[in-house]
């Protein structure tokens, strides 16, 4: 069978519904409602519009000559997510996931989030469907990214900052579970990447994938041949599936998935779960897991708040586990490296996430050699993130802090 | 093999029902969590179920949460647990069953877990976020040591779903009162009542109702129509405030509510 044709509940050994029995009856009526969308065509058409008229797709690609000088000679080529609007892939799972809301008659949706993007992207879609709309944020992840939580009040969204646990995206998710175990009547969970239980890694794959289908299209054009490799940060993993799929059955196109590795994956601070963790079951599908021997899941770190999850999704856990994608971990040090060598050559400022894959690429492009052509997912931009980047780099006049 | 079924049959004839009492291991420390736990059997609870810990806790409020969290960071392990039910079962008739999130027991392994907790004199397990249909290893487990295997039923599921729970349990099914997590509330739902007239229907010999309950009328109201009342946040409430006696206490009280007018 072809990998694209894979779907869930299970990716081989990975993913399921490990969930309390009261969530099953809304999972089933979001898979069925999301596979009678599928055969819909009105439903690909509105969804296609929302993309060209409200999103701006497709997102165009550039490639980055002075940055790739870098990185071995090899031609890199952004995917330009960062341009789209609300500043990052997560507005094409939110839409998708909006008119699903809509279609099943709930009137009131909660998100989980990290950096605050799947956030922003979910407060944008209620505030265009007239949805309510309550945005789950660890209260670790409410200080380092004030912006967003802003951003999302304004959209008119209530913020809750997540006071249990390690207080970071993983509570966020348990707290946002235990809210629509409670609501689940009037209520959608609009999940914000490709974990948790089915039908979610399938159905939000599904939504990214566009990602992967106009980009192959768009290098065969540029250049007149597939690229070499394809490149995106993992942290749940949705920007990345969204890239990989239309290449999972090129044979020779390399997929590198680049995990968050923190201050080192010897260290105890990092993020890279296929790297360094092992499988297990968290928040409803079993996939590889930061966890200790007692099956605790362990705290993560990652100077990016969007990677900075001890979970991935099962369908990378999967093409992990059969060989097809490569993961690999990249430090914060290196991200911010890449960050900065982006925005000095090309005049791109990319998200800290985005930035691993561009560090990645930069190592890849070395290995390579000048003949390859990298495909990067340029997931999201970094204005959200100009306050951790001028505190790393000690851009803040010193007499002034802010 | 001292499962929960037998007693809570027995308890359904000599009263209204069973008074199932729910503690964390570990909370506010191991030896307390012991003396509470053999405290709510002295008082009248007719059987244990002990929570073991674990990071995300997706179906608990924020009592239990709190109690966990303090738990695990007083150094809880999984074996702790096993020794919980070997120390409890040694000094009381009770039979003890582990509440559990099922990625501790995957990463324990599902039958070493199984046998460990035979072999300490466990009952069996209530696992919240394992529905039968992840359940192949677990059910294989439980067949091969004679553990009850507790799955959960709630309002919102289905009929075929309600006869997969009934089919897969022993022991008896947890039918969930209310949509929600857990904590105590004012009313116990009405969806309760309809939930375990359609696990009666689907042939379940015995349905106990969880979520909400922290009063001895909410005991006896449950017990009209189901077959055991589970108290947890109430008790772990009880416990943090006034100790293992206020745990004691509230367990004698919670017990009136199974007494026959």
């Amino acid at each position: 069978m072809a990998l694209r044709a894979q779907t869930g509940p299970y990716f081989g050994d990975f993913g399921g519904r490990f969930v309390p029995e009261s969530l099953i009856a809304a999972l089933d009526e979001l898979g069925e409602a999301y596979d009678l969308a599928k055969l819909d065509p009105g439903f690909g058409a509105e969804l296609a519009e929302l993309g060209r008229s409200y999103t701006g797709r497709p997102s165009i690609i550039t490639e980055v000559p002075r940055f790739a000088a870098h990185a071995g000679g090899a031609r890199v080529i952004l995917k330009r997510e960062d341009l789209n609007h609300t500043g990052s892939h997560k507005i094409n799972n939110v839409l998708g996931q909006a008119l699903l809301t809509k279609r099943i008659g709930k009137t009131r949706v909660i998100a989980e989030t990290g950096a605050g993007q799947h956030g922003v992207a979910t407060a944008t879609a209620a505030a265009l469907f007239g949805l309510d709309c309550v945005i789950y944020m660890g209260e670790v992840d409410t200080e380092r990214q004030a912006l967003n939580v802003a951003r999302m009040r304004l959209l008119g969204a209530e913020v809750v900052a997540v006071k249990a646990g390690s207080r970071t995206l993983k509570d966020a998710i348990n707290e946002a579970m235990r809210d629509w175990v409670t609501n689940v009547a009037t209520t959608n969970y609009i999940f914000g990447t490709v974990a948790g239980p089915h039908p979610f890694p399938e159905m939000v794959r599904d939504f990214q994938k566009i990602i992967g289908e106009e980009a192959r299209q768009q290098v065969l054009d540029l250049t007149g041949a597939l690229p070499t490799a394809v490149a995106a940060c993992v942290g749940g993993g949705s920007n990345a599936i969204g890239i990989f799929h239309a290449f999972l059955d090129d044979t020779d196109v390399a997929l590198y998935g680049f995990e968050a590795g923190g201050e080192g994956v010897d260290t105890e601070r990092h993020a890279a779960t296929i790297t360094r963790g092992r499988p297990g079951v968290l928040h409803g599908a079993r996939s590889y897991l930061l966890q200790d021997d007692d099956g605790q899941t362990i705290e993560s770190h990652s100077i990016s708040a969007g990677l900075d999850y001890p979970g991935v999704g099962p369908e990378h856990s999967w093409l992990s586990a059969i060989g097809r994608a490569t993961y690999r971990p990249v430090t914060d040090a290196a991200a911010m490296n890449a960050l900065r060598l982006l925005t000095r050559t090309e005049g791109i400022i990319p998200a800290i996430e985005s930035a691993h894959a561009l560090a990645g690429t930069l190592e890849l492009g070395r290995e390579l050699g000048p003949d390859a052509t990298i495909l990067v997912n340029l997931s999201g931009r970094g204005d959200k993130d100009m306050d951790t980047a001028a505190t790393y780099f000690e851009l803040y006049d010193q007499e002034n802090p802010k | 093999m001292r499962t929960a079924g037998p007693v809570i049959r027995r308890r359904n004839d000599e009263a209204n029902g069973a008074l199932i009492g729910y503690l964390p291991v570990g909370f506010p420390t191991l030896d307390e969590s012991v003396e509470a736990a053999v405290a709510l059997v002295e008082n009248g609870v007719d059987v244990l179920e002990l929570g073991l810990p674990y990071s995300d806790p997706v179906m608990d409020g924020p009592v239990i949460q709190a109690a966990t969290q303090q738990a695990l960071a007083n150094g809880f392990r999984l074996t702790h647990g096993f020794e919980a039910v070997r120390r409890i079962t040694e000094r009381t008739d009770a039979p003890v069953l582990i509440m559990t999130y099922w990625n501790p027991v995957v990463q324990y392994g599902v039958d070493r877990f199984a046998d460990d907790l035979a072999a300490a004199g466990g009952a069996g397990l209530i696992t919240p976020d394992l529905i039968p249909d992840e359940a192949g290893e677990w059910i294989a487990a439980a067949e091969r040591t004679g553990l009850d295997r507790v799955f959960l039923a709630a309002p919102t599921s289905s009929d075929a779903r309600i006869r997969r729970a009934v089919d897969a349990s022993r022991g008896f099914v947890y039918a969930v009162s209310t949509m929600g997590i857990t904590g105590a509330r004012t009313d116990v739902d009405q969806a309760a009542r309809q939930l375990v007239a359609r696990l009666s229907d689907a042939g379940a010999p015995a349905s106990c109702v969880g979520l909400g309950i922290s009063t001895a009328a909410q005991v006896a109201e449950v017990l009209e129509y189901a077959d055991g009342a589970i108290v947890g946040s109430a008790l772990v409430n009880a416990l943090a405030t006034g100790g293992v006696p206020a745990a004691g206490a509230l367990a004698a009280e919670l017990a009136r509510g199974t007494r026959r007018e």
